[in-house]
């Protein structure tokens, strides 16, 4: 067995409804949409328009700035509404599902394929998206060649899908040809960071890997955690990484030749009656999934996890890199001289409420902010959550006041919105730090281009 | 409840832009807040938010800080009855301490409070809480019969020079409560320091027992009169004349306790402070030619107002340093110069408002260096592969 790696920084988070281990089958919605807000930085041209008919793989709209980056519709259909945000932005590209048809992208045997060829297969399907990197925590840049490449084979956020469970419901033959492509992306290894109590005999047997042990608290499950502490990205170089089932659409776009991205999802959350794991596919409509399934009117639907997922509304679409639709109360309440009394039914991480009292309790956590937004007071906070070797709070302070060399410095390029959620989670001056980290990252993307 | 909720909602639209009483709306605001907490929900970013924030944190600090209080208000009337020679009673002190306390904090709240909410309106933000906590802890560092003139002078100073000229709380250089200390130091000298002034009274000569001096452990140590200076026990009970909330070591300990359990309060800074007194006080003993410089190394933590530096005012987040690398260094310095300047400048009797001030303008510095070294370690990194 490889080293373990013990973190002590960070947070479970506790919460109510965490999904039961039952599988229920794919539900066809009538409508998938691939959202162009899923992709930080990217500038969407589209190739088609409303009213022409797609099969699954056929392009929808290309990358501005990267043409080569495809999106690719996840079924067969018509195109039938492009829905756009403020500024004309492009929101949702919506497809009306009709038939099981795909765009026959040729059955591969990797093996034999150089490395030119698998690129281009990848990006002509709509799956290099899949394929993300530091730094930036951007789509991955098919001109570059990362030093390695890292999958994550755990999921430590409040309420995640378990891994082990979803892997069992996949094609272990699919996901070993997946873990085939990504070593011929690479001229280094290819690593698997996996939980301490990972039980699934498929992830720890995986050829073709080196294994990593984790042991921890989230973010321990984060891949840019994971990153920095087997192989860290310094100035000048990249490193890719893919979401555990998207190595399995990978296998598949090899073996089948065609671009099916299936995936399971976790439905969970306090306000799920019955929080299970649901067969279904990127960019589904989730309507069909929580149907008769939703405890109470006011409430906020998640696509991912509490921490990083995007608001999305009960007609809404399952986000391209998410494994989980969270279901919690929305937190649209006033309350009556909050900041004194005792909170029992508060979660924080210092003991300022009487919550610590209560060691095993699962939280029903609510949208509110609990305050208003202040300058940085506290000090000392977001270390705890942290695993890292960066000040988190210098850094935060430089993105502030742009100052792009102390950033490179302080380890921007090895840092994602989602490594600092739970800093942001703790925060008790309420400062949207995410965001902050999502403007720092683009403006390094501007200024390194 | 409800009811309140109904009026307030009434009353609202009068304070908002464009309303007649528009220019009393960070007032408005910060009085809804405390009554209500707001139904803001999350728009981005995390959808859900840890339940404690910067109002949660002071008033966790305001519970440590209560102890104190209650033995200050106890003390100063002790004190006084001590020093006129009468019978001590005991909820006759505590009202004569409660009397003489009431004034100093209405003051001190009213004149912080004042100013936060005129810039909260000028520059259209919503009022902070930070002086929340300044406001108590200003009045349980002066001494009790401090003119309120002079009090209401050397706040409405250190609030509008120490604290919002650099930008409000989270951005002040110095702690707001021993700039208006020490404003008062070097200001009122007379009313600041010498024997008389701690004891309730006994500066309009109020004070008949022969023998009772009102001096202060720390002025009869740097007298070299330590024959004369109280017990330890006494010290630690905190039955002594001083500041009003400095006396008692239990009660700041208490303090203290709250703080680093609930993780209010860096305990890394407590503990280095102590840790550099103590050092200092040893050093001190192993040199030692006088008397001051022989008295047991861990009176100085005890005595005068280093407990309640080292809890209270040095582990202030925005003032201290902000690296936890960097706590370590604050606090040991800071405790080895309040020290320091005890024993071996005979101008201060008292060293941890200046060591505590000195260190805060060191901080940044501190917290440099150690971003430094964490950026050469990550260079060093990249290079060594």
């Amino acid at each position: 067995m490889s080293k373990q790696i013990k973190l002590r920084k960070g947070l479970d988070i506790r919460l109510e409804g965490k999904a039961d281990k039952i599988l229920i089958p794919e539900e066809k919605p009538g409508r998938y949409a691939v959202k162009p807000v899923d992709f930080p930085g990217l500038i969407p041209k589209m190739c088609i328009k409303p009213g022409e008919t797609v099969k699954a793989g056929t392009p929808l709209f290309f990358d501005k700035q990267k043409p080569d980056i495809k999106y690719t519709s996840p079924v067969s259909g018509t195109l039938t509404d492009v829905v756009r945000g403020e500024r004309r932005k492009i929101m949702e590209v919506v497809i009306e599902a009709n038939g099981d048809e795909y765009v026959d992208f040729g059955k591969a045997d990797i093996e034999t394929l150089n490395r030119d060829k698998i690129v281009s297969k990848i990006l002509e399907s709509g799956l290099w998206p899949a394929i993300r990197q530091r730094p930036y925590h951007v789509v991955a840049n098919p001109t570059e060649t990362p030093k390695s490449v890292f999958v994550s084979g755990f999921d430590t956020a409040p309420l995640s899908a378990d891994f082990d469970f979803i892997i069992d419901h996949l094609s272990e033959d699919l996901y070993r040809a997946g873990i085939t492509v990504l070593n011929k992306l690479t001229d280094g290894p290819v690593h698997l960071g996996l939980g301490a109590n990972t039980t699934s005999n498929i992830l720890k047997n995986t050829p073709g890997v080196e294994t990593h042990y984790f042991k921890g608290p989230h973010p321990a499950g984060n891949i840019g955690i994971q990153i920095h502490h087997i192989d860290p990205v310094n100035k000048g170089e990249v490193v890719w990484y893919v979401n555990l089932q998207d190595v399995v659409n990978l296998g598949r776009l090899f073996a089948e030749g065609v671009y099916a991205p299936e995936k399971i999802v976790a439905l969970s959350g306090p306000e799920v009656d019955k929080p299970r794991y649901h067969r279904t596919r990127t960019g589904a409509l989730i309507s069909t999934i929580i149907t008769n399934n939703i405890t109470s009117d006011n409430v906020r639907y998640i696509s991912g996890n509490v921490l990083t997922g995007s608001k999305i509304e009960s007609g809404g679409f399952i986000g391209f890199y998410d494994s989980s639709i969270t279901v919690i109360p929305e937190g649209n309440h006033h309350e009556f001289f909050g900041w004194i009394m005792p909170g029992l039914n508060k979660f924080s991480i210092s003991r300022t409420f009487l919550t610590w009292l209560m060691v095993n309790k699962n939280y029903k956590l609510d949208t509110n902010f609990h305050g208003g937004e202040r300058a940085f007071v506290m000090t000392g906070q977001y270390e705890k959550v942290l695993p890292m070797d960066i000040h988190p709070m210098q850094l935060l302070k430089s993105i502030l006041v742009e100052d792009i060399d102390r950033m490179e410095q302080l380890g921007i390029y090895e840092i994602a919105e989602e490594d600092f959620a739970l800093c942001e989670f703790i925060c008790s001056s309420k400062i949207e730090i995410q965001s902050i980290v999502r403007t720092g990252l683009d403006l390094m993307v501007r200024e390194m281009s | 409840m409800k009811a309140l909720r109904k009026q307030i909602d009434k009353i609202k639209p009068h304070f908002e832009k464009g309303g007649k009483l528009s220019m009393f709306h960070s007032f408005f605001d910060a009085v809804e807040a405390l009554i209500f907490v707001p139904d803001t929900v999350t728009t981005r970013g995390s959808h859900i938010r840890d339940g404690a924030d910067l109002k949660r944190v002071m008033i966790t600090v305001w519970i440590a800080l209560v102890p104190a209080v209650l033995f200050g208000i106890y003390n100063i009337g002790l004190q006084h009855s001590l020093s006129i020679g009468i019978e001590p009673v005991f909820w006759d002190m505590i009202w004569f301490g409660f009397l003489k306390f009431l004034p100093l904090a209405l003051v001190s709240y009213a004149v912080g409070l004042g100013v936060e909410i005129y810039f909260a309106q000028i520059k259209g933000h919503e009022v902070n809480e930070g002086f929340f906590v300044t406001g108590l802890l200003i009045p349980l560092i002066v001494p009790v019969d401090v003119p309120l003139w002079q009090l209401a002078l050397a706040v409405l100073f250190s609030v509008i020079i120490g604290k919002e000229v650099f930008g409000g709380t989270g951005m002040n250089i110095l702690n707001p409560a021993l700039v208006t200390r020490a404003f008062l130091f070097f200001s009122y000298p007379k009313w600041m320091s010498g024997d008389s002034v701690w004891v309730s009274g006994m500066v309009k000569g109020e004070s008949i027992v022969d023998g009772f001096s009102g001096a202060t452990p720390l002025a009869q140590a740097a007298a070299h009169q330590v024959e004369s200076m109280p017990s330890a026990l006494e010290m630690i009970i905190g039955t002594i004349p001083g500041s009003i909330g400095e006396t008692s070591f239990i009660a700041i300990m208490i303090g203290a306790a709250i703080l680093v359990f609930t993780g209010v309060g860096s305990w890394k800074i407590i503990v280095s402070v102590f840790a550099g007194g103590m050092g200092m006080g040893l050093l001190l003993n192993t040199f030692a030619t006088n008397p001051y410089m022989e008295l047991p190394a861990y009176y100085h933590l005890i005595m005068g107002g280093f407990a309640f530096g080292a809890v209270f005012m040095a582990t202030d987040p925005v003032t201290a340093t902000q690296t936890e690398t960097g706590k370590w260094i604050y606090g040991l310095l800071t405790g080895i110069l309040a020290v320091l300047i005890r024993v071996l400048n005979p101008a201060f009797p008292e060293g941890m408002m200046l060591a505590i001030l000195f260190m805060n303008v060191f901080a940044p510095l501190i917290d440099h260096y150690v971003v430094e070294a964490n950026i050469k370690r990550r260079l060093k990194r990249a290079i060594s592969k």
